[in-house]
């Protein structure tokens, strides 16, 4: 039986290698096509990876109303106290605060104006989930409705627009990928549907003298799964390129910022999932193909 | 280990080629079927090696019907017969020794076991040193030889050949004639269509002969 494996396989590397253009042309074209969703992915993630080293982690500004009594302030530390989702959170009294903006060589003169302390005492708080919007708005609406509290600021909005966008990203790459696996389908059934016409004689024959549609098929999809394997290389070859290409520039920007990011390939995230999806759909697509192939043939 | 039961043969379009044929062939016997162009030949040869199917009556191949078996089981009934086409079908994109291999490694066998016995076949017809030639620089009776050669190569029991010595000269047809009768003289049952009257061909073999698609 490996036997027979291995002659299907031989029969078609001798194909390609009496026909080597057609094959480095499939091969190029799988590989580009591929290459655009995966480029996309690499863009994503590495924004997502920018995104968490910008990250400053979103704080709760707590400000009590002006009027709130100490037993009120001494709640809502017991509150914080006992709370799981904060992870950590300093109190700031308004005299400290006021003391703050008089140290303050800008603020100085503002405060100097200014007859009494105008400020609230408040809490600068740490929530845990860091990358959860939801949780935090929620967090923040909570808050804003303990007693004595006259306002919480998340002052992170835009952790949740980011985060929204690239979901929606992430969606996009998902339908892209989608719609050029399908073109990819059309493309290589045709391809194998061109060889198997070549072949038609050898198919027609090897019926008549007692192959299997088993014994027919495999070299087809041998070849349909190479072709998908040396695409999803291919297009693994032109991210590569494409991202060492790109970090020339990326390094020019990065430098005014004194950050030393560079665009990285998930390679061990997406080496495997693109070379055997690739394949899959290769052999898919000559499954196809064959089967149509076939039905035609037979009249007995 | 063939046998007809009042077979007939309707192909699509109304064309009756065989009409009530009943007959019996043993092992190891070595049958001409003959008959004018259209009698029938190639579809009785095709009946028994399971390329047509009958439209009435019943083909028994060893103690198979035929005519009843399931799709799945077609390929391993044709695996039976080495089959020498009226139309050659050589492959022409390929050498002779490609050619000649293709049986076997539908029969699962390949590498070493496989070369020897296309070598084996290839001598038999007598075009051993021409393995790596392609058909194309082939003669019509090497051609035909080549055929014979793949029809042999995986030692089917029953050998069948349509017109196999159509457009040779004489003494290359009774050359071929020669090969056939060694192939049954060493136990294989050999089937021959030719269009010839029979007597001049025949001389030790069973006549099957076909007018308008019966036996007379
Ligand atoms: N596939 C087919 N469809 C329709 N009619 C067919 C088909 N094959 C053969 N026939 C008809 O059946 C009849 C017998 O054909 P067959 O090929 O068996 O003749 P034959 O004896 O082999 O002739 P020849 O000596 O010319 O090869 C012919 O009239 C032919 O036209
Ligand atoms: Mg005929």
């Amino acid at each position: 039986m490996i036997a027979q494996h291995k002659l299907a396989l031989a029969q078609v590397l001798a194909r390609a290698r009496r026909a080597p253009l057609a094959w480095l042309m499939m091969v190029t074209v799988i590989g580009v096509t591929l290459a655009l969703p995966a480029m996309l992915y690499v863009a994503l993630d590495n924004m997502q990876r920018l995104a968490g080293g910008l990250a400053t982690t979103p704080q709760i500004s707590l400000f009590m109303a002006m009027d709130a009594s100490r037993e009120q302030v001494a709640d809502v530390e017991t509150q914080l106290k006992n709370r799981a989702d904060v992870a950590t959170w300093r109190f700031v009294s308004r005299d400290d605060a006021w003391k703050n903006m008089q140290a303050d060589a800008e603020l100085a003169d503002v405060a100097a104006g200014l007859k009494k302390n105008p400020l609230p005492d408040a809490f600068v708080i740490e929530p845990k989930e860091h990358d959860n919007p939801a949780a935090l708005d929620a967090l923040q609406q909570e808050m804003q409705h303990w007693s004595g509290v006259e306002s919480a600021q998340l002052d992170a909005v835009w952790v949740k627009r980011l985060h929204g966008l690239l979901a929606l990203g992430n969606k996009l790459i998902a339908l892209i990928a989608a719609l050029l696996g399908f073109a990819l389908l059309i493309i290589t059934g045709n391809s194998i549907r061109l060889q198997i016409a070549n072949q038609h004689e050898e198919i027609q024959l090897s019926r008549l003298i007692g192959a299997t549609d088993r014994f027919i098929r495999r070299p087809f999809l041998y070849a349909g799964t190479l072709y998908g394997v040396g695409g999803g290389i291919a297009a693994l070859l032109i991210v590569l390129a494409a991202t060492w290409f790109f970090n020339d520039s990326v390094a020019e920007i990065t430098a005014l910022y004194a950050s030393d990011f560079r665009l990285t390939v998930p390679l061990a995230d997406m080496a495997l999932p693109l070379i055997v999806g690739s394949a899959l759909l290769g052999w898919l697509a000559a499954r196809f193909a064959v089967g149509r192939a076939l039905a035609g043939i037979e009249n007995y | 280990m063939i046998k007809f039961d009042r077979v007939g043969k309707l192909y699509p379009g109304g064309h009756e080629a065989l009409k009530n044929l009943s007959f019996e062939i043993a092992q190891g016997e070595l049958v001409f079927v003959t008959g004018h162009s259209g009698a029938g030949k190639s579809t009785l040869l095709k009946l028994i090696a399971g390329l047509e199917r009958a439209t009435s009556g019943t083909v028994l191949i060893g103690h198979q019907n035929v005519s009843q078996l399931r799709r799945a089981a077609l390929p391993f009934l044709r695996r039976k017969f080495g089959m020498v086409f009226q139309d050659h079908k050589l492959l022409f994109d390929r050498n002779l020794f490609d050619n000649v291999a293709l049986p076997l490694h539908i029969n699962g066998i390949v590498g070493q076991e496989a070369a020897k016995r296309v070598r084996a076949a290839l001598d038999k017809v007598g075009l051993l040193g021409r393995e790596r030639a392609m058909p194309v620089t082939l003669s019509g009776g090497e051609q035909q030889r080549l055929a014979i050669a793949r029809a042999v190569v995986s030692r089917p029991e029953i050998l069948i050949a349509d017109e196999p010595t159509a457009n040779l000269d004489e003494s290359y047809a009774t050359d071929l004639m020669q090969l056939f009768r060694s192939f049954n003289q060493v136990g294989v049952t050999v089937l021959i269509a030719t269009h010839a009257r029979g007597g001049e061909q025949s001389g030790g073999g069973r006549v099957l002969h076909l007018k308008q698609g019966t036996l007379t």
